[in-house]
């Protein structure tokens, strides 16, 4: 019936055809228009009485939040996110934050308060933590959305409840989070909730890993194809896909080489859902003259390696090297000194010693199974063996376990005990009377740290070359800008120190090509000694 | 004038081609082999993927055309007359002499020559096709259990390369060897080869 007098109308109205039919669209919009409805979370947090309240602390609001997610705060219990603690199944090492030792601020205990601003929970200030507490789990860290929650060193995990002057004495004040509108604004973490722990690994923006920096908090499809902010968006959680607040992906036992491929609904598949094969399978490249051969390459190379061109590609400069032998050194005054670089970086802090940045970095290139071996405490280490590796990646071309990946290999000197000849646990932060940042005394620092560690320590003090391998796997390029073939099918090219297999264009068999140059070359002597002959012989 | 048709025009034409693709496989092969680079490894290897393939088609319509001509009988190894080739080639073409061997329909090489094509026929192609295509798949051939090293595969691929490129230098300067320097060069051209009378001027 409407139909026909549509017709009807627009036969004798031509020029109103469209503004009719735009009337009738209102007309049926306006009739199944319903109520708005937040539609990213079936909660509105806003709306709870519980949180239109004011805390005092942490603990107090997580009570709240767990009088209705019953079982939050013992599933966040089982991470290691929470424990800090990691026994690897494969080779037994007990690691973990609180565990291991590396080659930027080196230790954890003795410095639990500092540390602890990047731990899931309220209160760990020293090794007596409970870490059975419900109370002390720290939502916001990871759930807040207002960008204003923030945890600050020296706080052991609080953040702060008033305004505080941090570093004290500094005159610059940190204002005092607001802990109800922090409550009733949560949500889904955030690249900017994991990332304001993750992207400030060692103490600095983009100081530890090169592959995550603040660059990424908003990124463009330039610096990471997947996070861009104006396109597909990603999280971090988009690819680390959690349940019960496990978040997988592992630095200690890590997905060397992805063998179960793209995820499939409904398939049981407790294989890592971070890794590139996880959505893209094993044969990614497609539609393209070159993606037979490209795919060809999977059995052997890391999507990382070809796909993240460089290192720090965000604008952040990422710490190379950290020399501690260096540390100490005072003004004539008897002031810690700091020194920048031509753009403002810090390349010497009395605290810390020498430092080299970069951006940009060219990665190195390792075979790597996922098989990682710590340097822990304890272990025996020698001077004159060279450096000391804070991890040992495993992986060789033949173990059938490994591709070629791309890494950060950051070196440096650190304390060790040359009499014991083990690493140490210096105690750094604190405003006491042992802490190295504050009296600059190795000995005492050490002494301190290595006694909260239960470790012996014979007060004598050296340094030792370190290095640490860091797999890339972040600030993934635009095709366009993928490592092109001619880089690595090159001699002196990114895998020249490559072992293991043949990559034409840079192998080539010796004693073939002297014979071979010199058949082509004594064919074309013959032939010209041969020509020559018959010219000077010619008959005019 | 005595002249001979003795290339038609499809050998022709699968002759030049096969120059051409040839030519293009020994320059793009030897970046790709890392000797130097030109057009880069990724150009060079997509060039060297396509004539190869080329290459085979342009054979298959070649196998067939010499079963069909019976011209495969060109190419049967004789041993006959082969002393007085070698003996024209070290001593009586600085005297003048004329080429011992006369060009005819059913004889279109002398036996030397025939020798020559023969191997790389038999040899050196095979060799190359071969490994080539190996080289290209021996992935899939992985997947499918044939583990084969790939630097084995590169090395009889290369070797097959260097004798290719040793037969291409001496056909290059045995075809300025004819009644003129350019006789043998114009019959592959033309298809006409040179006569007795022509030779005699």
């Amino acid at each position: 019936m409407k139909s026909r007098l549509f017709k009807r109308l627009a036969q004798f109205w031509p020029g109103g055809r469209s503004l009719l039919a735009a009337l009738l669209l209102a007309g049926n919009a306006y009739a199944s228009e319903l109520p708005a409805v937040k539609m990213d979370s079936t909660a509105d947090h806003s709306k709870f009485k519980e949180l239109q309240q004011s805390f005092s602390s942490g603990p107090e609001l997580t009570k709240v939040c767990l009088s209705c997610h019953t079982e939050a705060a013992r599933q966040v219990h089982r991470t290691k996110h929470w424990t800090w603690d990691f026994l690897n199944p494969e080779n037994q090492q007990r690691l973990g934050k609180k565990n291991v030792i590396n080659n930027f601020c080196i230790s954890i205990p003795s410095n639990y308060a500092f540390c602890t601003s990047c731990h899931v929970g309220y209160g760990w200030k020293d090794a007596n933590f409970d870490f059975k507490s419900e109370e002390n789990v720290d939502c916001l860290a990871c759930h807040d959305t207002t960008g204003a929650y923030r945890k600050l060193p020296g706080m052991a995990g609080h953040p702060p409840y008033k305004d505080t002057e941090i570093p004290p004495g500094s005159g610059k004040f940190a204002k005092a989070v607001d802990l109800s509108k922090a409550a009733q604004k949560v949500g889904k973490t955030s690249r900017d909730t994991c990332g304001a722990c993750h992207f400030f690994g060692g103490g600095g923006d983009g100081v530890k890993h090169g592959d995550m920096d603040s660059s990424l908090a908003s990124p463009d499809k330039e610096l990471d194809v997947h996070m861009d902010a104006t396109g597909l968006d990603f999280t971090c959680g988009t690819c680390h896909k959690t349940s019960s607040h496990d978040v997988p992906g592992s630095r200690y036992t890590p997905v060397g080489k992805d063998k179960d491929g793209a995820h499939m609904r409904g398939k049981e598949d407790k294989s890592n859902p971070a890794t590139c094969q996880s959505c893209h399978g094993f044969t990614p490249h497609k539609s393209d003259a070159l993606a037979a051969k490209l795919n060809d390459h999977t059995d052997k190379i890391a999507c990382q390696t070809c796909h993240i061109p460089a290192i720090a590609r965000g604008g952040v400069a990422t710490k190379m090297t950290w020399d501690w032998s260096t540390a100490g050194q005072l003004s004539p005054e008897g002031k810690p000194i700091i020194k920048k670089d031509e753009k403002g970086r810090v390349i010497y802090d009395s605290k810390k010693g020498d430092f080299t940045l970069g951006e940009n970095v060219t990665p190195e290139y390792a075979w790597f199974n996922g098989k990682v071996t710590y340097t822990l405490l304890g272990d025996k280490i020698e001077k004159s063996e060279g450096v000391t590796h804070i991890n040992k990646m495993g992986g060789s071309a033949a173990d059938g376990q490994s591709l070629i990946w791309p890494m950060k290999v950051f070196r440096g000197s650190q304390p060790y005990d040359p009499v014991h000849k083990t690493l140490v646990t210096p105690h750094t932060a604190g405003n006491d009377d042992t802490a190295y940042w504050k009296n600059f005394g190795w000995e005492k620092a050490i002494d301190t740290g290595m006694k909260v560690s239960g470790a012996d320590f014979s007060g004598k003090v050296d340094f030792i070359k370190t290095d640490m391998s860091w797999p890339i796997t972040h600030m993934v390029a635009p095709k366009e800008k993928a490592v092109a073939c001619n880089e690595c099918h090159a001699k002196g090219g990114r895998l020249d120190k490559i072992e293991g297999v043949y990559i034409p264009g840079r192998d080539a068999n010796s004693l073939l090509n002297l014979l071979g140059w010199l058949a082509a070359g004594g064919t074309l002597a013959g032939v010209s000694l041969h020509g020559l002959i018959r010219f000077l012989r010619r008959k005019h | 004038m005595e002249r001979i048709y003795i290339f038609t025009r499809f050998e022709r034409f699968w002759h030049w081609t096969q120059a051409l693709l040839v030519i293009g496989m020994m320059i793009t092969g030897f970046e790709i082999h890392g000797t130097y680079t030109l057009l880069g490894f990724v150009k060079a290897h997509q060039i060297h993927t396509v004539a190869a393939w080329a290459l085979i088609i342009l054979w298959m319509f070649a196998i067939f055309w010499h079963f069909i001509t019976g011209e495969w009988r060109q190419y049967i190894p004789t041993m006959r007359n082969v002393d007085v080739v070698i003996r024209h080639y070290v001593w009586g073409i600085f005297q003048g002499e004329p080429h011992p061997f006369k060009v005819t329909r059913k004889q279109k090489h002398n036996p030397l020559q025939a020798q020559a094509y023969l191997m790389v026929k038999v040899l050196i192609n095979p060799l190359l096709w071969i490994s080539g295509l190996i080289y290209l798949y021996y992935n899939e051939l992985a997947s499918m259990g044939h583990n084969l090293d790939l630097a084995s595969i590169a090395l009889a691929h290369t070797i097959g390369a260097f004798m290719m490129l040793a037969f291409f230098i001496a056909h290059v300067y045995l075809i300025t060897t004819g009644d003129t320097v350019g006789a043998h060069l114009k019959a592959m051209i033309t298809g006409w080869e040179h006569g007795e009378e022509e030779s005699a001027k």
